[in-house]
């Protein structure tokens, strides 16, 4: 099977029946992503695939051959954290850091939903030119990643300033994406 | 007395528990800063691995097969179709699992780890339903998986008792409640209830919970020889290890345990049969093992918590003042663990009280061990105990936080010890300003937003301070001035690593740049246990025995020709990366300036903590004020916490960022208590039937609002760096907190965890 | 789970003939639902054919309705702008349910296609009708919160747990299959069964067929239109009950038109035509709304754990219905 991961071209030999979670940690050494549950449940294998958002526990892999995938290792940029990743130890969104990877992943997926206008449930004006980000806006979209640590608050903390710190040109987007932009 | 004072004029300086305080009660530097995670950035780039995460050369992947029935044997286990599917190494069962001592009970003995101390996988008697029956190997997981399912068994059934209303028919009586004892009576607080102008008797009632920390429970081991390598999500590694060695039969010192990464533990992350059974079938298959449970088999073998039946009783005068305090109760356990869930044990020490009578018995049954969930006790005897005070304070027509000021005892109510430091209403007074308490009506339904109703509520969070023996601590100072402290303790997202570093750095007069603190494996000194928020407690008790020895070993390596020539410990202080005379700035060495002048590149100190004897002689407890905002609605009974504070007094705060958070996660997952977390067992099979993220309901990010937290940060002077702890008081009083609110919204008290939408329609 | 032959296929036919005449082959939507049930060995394919590459298109039709791939990512039906205008339920709908990442992943196929959510459906050592005939149910006397309030039968007690498909319902859509014997369509209010004594036999699909697309005919009066749904924590979390309703009322304040279907109450969305009958040429007041919902769920029976919602289904009813009247729906 063929990927792009984190900007790289990988090549592996894997069970037809593994999920893209187990392809990324077991046969490719990706462990930054995490298992929660294999359910779809808790959003801790939470992966971009072509930058958006899904749980990789329930992609098959051999579904997402070709695609590009990134993982919370290629958020970064020649070592340097990504300003997300930054924030969220400035503002203490995690505890274990378990949940972290997929948090991360999850919060940089929303960026590029919210500059495409996609709604949540608690948009109020569903033909509104744009999203209007508030705190409720952000923990609807956030609500498919549990944190059994409780770092809720510090995680939303961590996504708004990044976001308010991100003009509306400059969308936080993965390093490669942003080195190929 | 007379023989400890007189070690303190032999030894002056030393910090002697009970006795003595701690030099550095009031000495700041880097402590109680907000200093970001040390392993933060690690952690946000998916770089801190853990348990399942560590590579191996032919390491295999387990999978598990549980039992269908709650009691019972087996009378045939077919597993060919399984060990004919690809890429299988081995099936084990109780047939060819490797002959293993069973577990002892956790607190039996000093190495003892088992929460439950049943045989693991040694005949065909099942206990209960979903124990393991077989554990696949196989070169892949997704191998090992289906070879699990092809596992058939056929039992031969026995009676069980998995309904808690037939099982509390027979209730057990505990000979001791975590060796406390189990009932505690003074005066007849019946009836004192009975005579008492105003009265409140109620039954509450709370679910059993399971911890779900996200990190799926998980080990990696290999096998060298004898030597066995375990790398655990785990918070209590020496345990673990010592627990493994006796089960197999080893020397301790051939079993090594690290786990420098937990993904959350919350008491959960202990010793169960996962690691047990992969250590067996790695021994068995000569190969490395992994294993990491599915999430429906963390709720299969991993206990949680129990459910619990709890009686409170107030009796008071119309002054407000408490004749009878009463609070017993039954919780359902089993014959093979030593978790009675002692939700009486706030009782003991909140409120005064004319007479008192607490008392709780356990009701047997045939299930998976139930263990430690954060604040076991505290967390749902809070929520009888806080609802029941409301309550009466209703019924008094007072205000509760005033209520609680009449009831605010002197001494320890039920032991008669002096408190080490209590700022109960001190917490009240700051909370309820901030959090806008006079707001409160305190008739229910008088506030409302279109369909929702709006109350508020507020409780008493407590949580005992512990601090256990045994563990020691090793300071390492090189030349270059790096300063390492070791000791086999956790930091499962506590910040222990954070907040002990900034304590070192503290402590020995060291910038925090040069301080590092290892932890996480049982090659370090012996650790104690990350339960019961005992552990900075603890390391602090180490760390201070580990300096002492320290600084009095580089005064002798100082010798005649330092400034500091001549002086004792008791003379002494650290500052400034060195030592100087406490009362004059000109009498100092640095530690590099002695170790250069002695000709050596380190030095090694290691020491054990003294004896935790301020326990014995105050009554030691944090303490807090919940207060909750919650919105109902009127026509789905829907509930919303809107607003959250938790004002806390637990001693000297180590660390304001990390410490606030660990706060709030308690808060959430007492949130979770109050409105949503359930474990369904089913009665007819004793199985748990939502064994899933989908289907137990841990909050969402939109479940909890923006949570204020407040602390008193006042030092308690018998604590080490004046900390009690605060792991665990989070998740205290929150339920209560919200059942308050919910009734002072809707006029409906939910005496049933959780309160969902269903009650309030 | 299972091990299987994965094939993708570039287009519907394609699609039927790699699966044709074998019971065992599954489409292969998103995969959050038979991804799930399959490592549960609850669905045990022995083939799986990807039609994730099938039509996706969401194209508006010259009568105004809107003709929608069946291969859309739910995320992207909710996106839609031409939807958010005129059929704002279905939007709703599909963003109260499950994650994000979830919506990004599932497809209208797989949404509707996907099974209970019982818990002795996926629990193999439970006793289940639907996955093992014959085999008793375990729910109806179990836990059974999240079970059926209308429609049930001795058999089964499950109900579909698809928001999206009680807006689709409430719209009258029509699905468009293809398969074996070739091309047909069927409304999506009659594509879910109820379970009877079959309750293993969930649609109306016969073995092989695909879903291709779903059309939604023009409802002028959609645009004031809502979905309600009530469940045990804010977000992330199946149904209880859930409405779906468009309400069209003339200047009179008399009810001309109505749409509403309920969902977490039955084995099937459930479309509400006793209530819409009983609003039709009624005042669009409390009183009405209530006596309406009272029709509905006149047959309604509840087991242990979920009698509630029977009264939480009328109350709803009437909130969601007072919502569209209020002047700022
Ligand atoms: C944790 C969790 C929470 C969830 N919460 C909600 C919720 O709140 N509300 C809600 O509505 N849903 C919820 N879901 C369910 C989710 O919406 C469905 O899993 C999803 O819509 C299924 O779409 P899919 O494309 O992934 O389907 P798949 O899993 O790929 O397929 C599902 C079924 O449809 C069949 N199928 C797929 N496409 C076609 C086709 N074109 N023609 C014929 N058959 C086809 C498959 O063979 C399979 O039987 C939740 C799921 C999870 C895991
Ligand atoms: S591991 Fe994928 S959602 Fe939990
Ligand atoms: S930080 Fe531990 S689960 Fe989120």
């Amino acid at each position: 099977m063929n990927f792009t991961i984190n900007g790289q071209s990988v090549e592996v030999e894997a069970d037809i029946r593994s999920s893209l979670l187990d392809l990324l940690r077991n046969s490719l050494g990706f462990t930054g992503t995490k298992k929660g549950c294999d359910q779809g449940a808790c959003g801790a294998c939470t992966v971009l695939v072509d930058g958006e958002r899904i749980n990789s526990c329930l992609a098959l892999a051999v579904q997402y051959q070709g695609r590009s995938i990134t993982t919370v290792e290629g958020l970064g940029s020649d070592g340097a954290l990504h300003p997300l990743q930054q924030a969220f130890v400035e503002h203490d969104g995690f505890q274990c850091g378990y949940c972290t990877p997929g948090q991360l992943c999850s919060a940089i997926g929303m960026a590029r939903e919210i500059e495409r206008n996609v709604p949540s449930v608690v948009t109020a004006d569903l033909t509104a030119a744009s999203v209007t980000v508030d705190e409720t806006e952000l923990r609807e979209r956030m609500s498919g990643n549990l944190c059994r640590c409780g770092a809720y608050n510090g995680i939303i903390e961590a996504i708004s300033e990044t976001l308010a710190e991100t003009s509306a040109s400059q969308t936080p987007a993965s390093s490669h994406e942003r080195a190929r932009a | 007395m007379s023989m400890q004072s007189e070690s303190a004029n032999t030894r002056p300086g030393r910090w002697q528990p009970a006795v003595t305080q701690d030099p550095m009660l009031h000495k700041h530097g880097a402590l109680g800063q907000p200093v970001s995670r040390i392993d933060g950035p690690l952690k946000v780039q998916g770089k801190a691995r853990f348990a399942a995460e560590f590579p191996y050369d032919g390491l295999c992947y387990a999978a598990l097969a549980f039992s269908t029935i709650a009691r019972g044997r087996i009378t045939a286990l077919d597993t060919t179709a399984a060990e004919a599917a690809p890429g299988v190494v081995l099936v084990m069962t109780h047939r060819n699992a490797p002959r293993m001592k069973a577990p002892s009970l956790m607190m039996s003995s000093p190495t003892a780890a088992g929460a439950s101390d049943l045989p693991v996988m040694q005949d065909d008697e099942i206990h209960w339903n979903g124990q393991p029956i077989a554990v696949v190997l196989a070169e892949t997981q997704e191998q090992a998986d289906h070879a699990a399912s092809l596992v058939r068994a056929d039992y031969a059934p026995l009676p069980a008792v998995t309904s808690f209303d037939e099982a509390k028919k027979s209730p057990r009586q505990l000979d001791n409640l975590l060796g406390q004892p189990p009932v505690v009576e003074i005066g007849d607080a019946e009836a004192a209830l009975k005579a008492a102008a105003v009265q409140v008797d109620q039954i509450y009632r709370t679910p059993r919970h399971n911890h779900n920390a996200i990190e799926l429970h998980a080990a990696t081991v290999a096998w060298t020889g004898d030597e066995l390598r375990v790398h655990d999500a785990s918070q209590l590694l020496d345990l673990t290890a010592g627990q493994l060695a006796d089960i197999f039969g080893l020397e301790s010192d051939k079993v090594r345990v690290s786990s420098p990464f937990v993904g959350g533990g919350f008491g959960g992350k202990c010793l169960w049969d996962h690691q047990i059974l992969a250590c067996a079938a790695a021994r068995l298959a000569g190969r490395p093992v992994r294993i990491m449970l599915s999430r429906e088999g963390v709720f299969r073998i991993v206990g949680g918590r129990t459910l619990t039946e709890q009686r409170v009783a107030l009796g008071a005068s119309a002054d407000g003042n408490l004749d009878a305090l009463i609070h017993t109760g039954i919780a359902a356990m089993t014959t093979h663990n030593s978790c009675p869930e002692q939700f009486t044990f706030p009782a003991r020490h909140l409120y005064a009280a004319k007479s008192i009578r607490l008392a709780q018995e356990v009701a047997d049954m045939d299930m998976l061990a139930n263990t430690f969930m954060r604040a076991p006790g505290e967390s749902v005897g809070t929520f009888a105990l806080e609802c029941a005070i409301d309550e009466l304070a209703d019924k008094l027509g007072l205000d509760p936080i005033e209520l609680r000021r009449r009831i605010e005892p002197e001494t320890d109510p039920t032991s008669g010890k002096p408190f080490s430091s209590r700022h109960l209403i001190d917490a009240y007074e700051k909370g309820a300003e901030r959090f806008g308490w006079d707001r409160r009506s305190p008739t229910p339904r008088q506030r409302r937003d279109g369909e929702w109703l709006i109350g508020m509520g507020c409780a008493t969070a407590t949580y005992p301070y512990h601090r256990f023996p045994g563990g020691a601590a090793r300071i390492r100072l090189t030349a270059g001035g790096q300063v390492t402290v070791s000791t086999a303790v956790h930091d499962m997202g506590m910040g222990t690593a954070t907040a002990q570093a900034q304590h070192i750095a503290a402590r020995l007069g060291v910038p925090l740049n040069q301080v590092s603190f290892e932890y996480g494996d049982t090659t370090l000194p012996r650790g104690v246990i990350a339960g019961g928020s005992t552990q900075t407690a603890s390391i602090g008790g180490a760390v201070i025995a580990a300096t002492e020895v320290f600084v009095e070993e580089l005064l002798k390596l100082a010798g005649n020709d330092s400034p500091l020539a001549g002086l004792s410990l008791a003379e002494v202080e650290t500052r400034d990366g060195g030592i100087g005379h406490r009362d004059d700035a000109a009498r100092f060495e640095s530690y590099e300036s002695i170790l250069r002048r002695s000709g050596r590149d380190e030095l090694v100190c290691e020491a054990d903590a003294p004896p935790p004897a301020e326990m014995e002689a105050f009554s030691m407890h944090s303490y807090g004020a919940q207060f909750c905002e919650v919105r109902v609605s009127e026509i789905t009974g829907e509930v919303r916490v809107s607003r959250f504070l938790g004002s806390f007094d637990a001693g000297r705060i180590l660390n304001a960022k990390t410490a606030t958070s660990q706060f709030k996660g308690g808060i959430i997952m007492g949130i979770g208590l109050a409105l949503t977390e359930e474990t369904n067992f089913d009665p007819r099979s004793g199985r748990i039937v939502n064994a899933s993220l989908a289907d137990y309901h841990v909050p969402v990010q939109m479940d909890v609002p923006a949570i204020e937290i407040l602390y008193t940060d006042i030092p308690d002077p018998q604590a080490p760096m004046g900390a009690r702890g605060i792991g665990e008081i989070g998740i205290t009083g929150v339920g209560a907190a919200v059942a308050n609110a919910v009734y002072n919204a809707t006029g409906k008290r939910i005496r049933d965890l959780p309160i969902t939408l269903d009650k309030l329609m | 789970m299972n091990p299987f032959t994965y094939e993708r296929a570039s287009d519907a036919s394609a699609a039927i003939e790699l699966a044709k005449g074998n019971a065992a082959a599954r489409y292969l939507g998103g995969g959050t639902n038979l991804v799930d049930l399959m490592r549960e060995t609850v669905e045990r394919p022995d083939m799986l054919v990807d039609v994730t590459g099938l039509p996706r298109g969401i194209e508006p039709r010259a009568d105004g309705g809107l003709l929608i791939g069946a291969a859309a990512t739910n995320t992207a039906l909710a996106a839609d702008s031409h939807v958010r205008r005129h059929y704002p339920l279905l939007a709703r709908a599909i963003l109260a349910g499950a994650s994000a990442q979830i919506r990004n992943m599932a497809t209208v196929g797989g949404n509707i296609l996907q099974r209970t959510r019982c818990r002795y459906f996926y629990d193999n050592a439970a006793a289940c009708n639907k996955r093992q005939p014959g085999a008793g149910c375990d729910a109806r006397d179990g836990f059974n919160r999240y079970h059926a309030i209308l429609g049930a039968s001795p058999a089964c007690v499950a109900t579909h747990p698809s928001d999206m498909c009680v807006a689709l319902a409430a719209l009258d859509a029509t699905v468009h299959l293809d398969g074996p014997t070739g091309p047909r369509s069927i409304a999506l209010a009659e594509l879910h069964r109820l379970p009877g004594d079959r309750p293993d036999i969930e649609t109306e699909l016969k073995p092989g067929e695909l879903i291709t697309a779903v059309e939604l005919p023009p409802l002028p009066f959609a645009r004031r239109s809502t979905y309600r749904k009530v469940r045990d924590r804010a977000s992330y979390a199946f149904a209880l009950v859930s409405v779906a309703a468009a309400l069209d009322i003339d200047d009179g304040g008399v009810v001309r038109n109505v749409r509403l279907a309920l969902g977490g109450v039955a084995h099937k969305p459930w479309r509400a035509s006793a209530a819409e009958a009983a609003l039709k040429g009624r005042p669009a007041n409390a009183e009405s709304f209530r006596a309406a919902a009272e029709a509905e769920l006149a047959a309604a029976t509840g087991l242990r754990d979920n009698a509630f919602k029977i009264e939480l289904a009328k109350r709803t009813i009437v909130a969601v219905l007072g919502e569209l009247t209020g002047d700022d729906a």
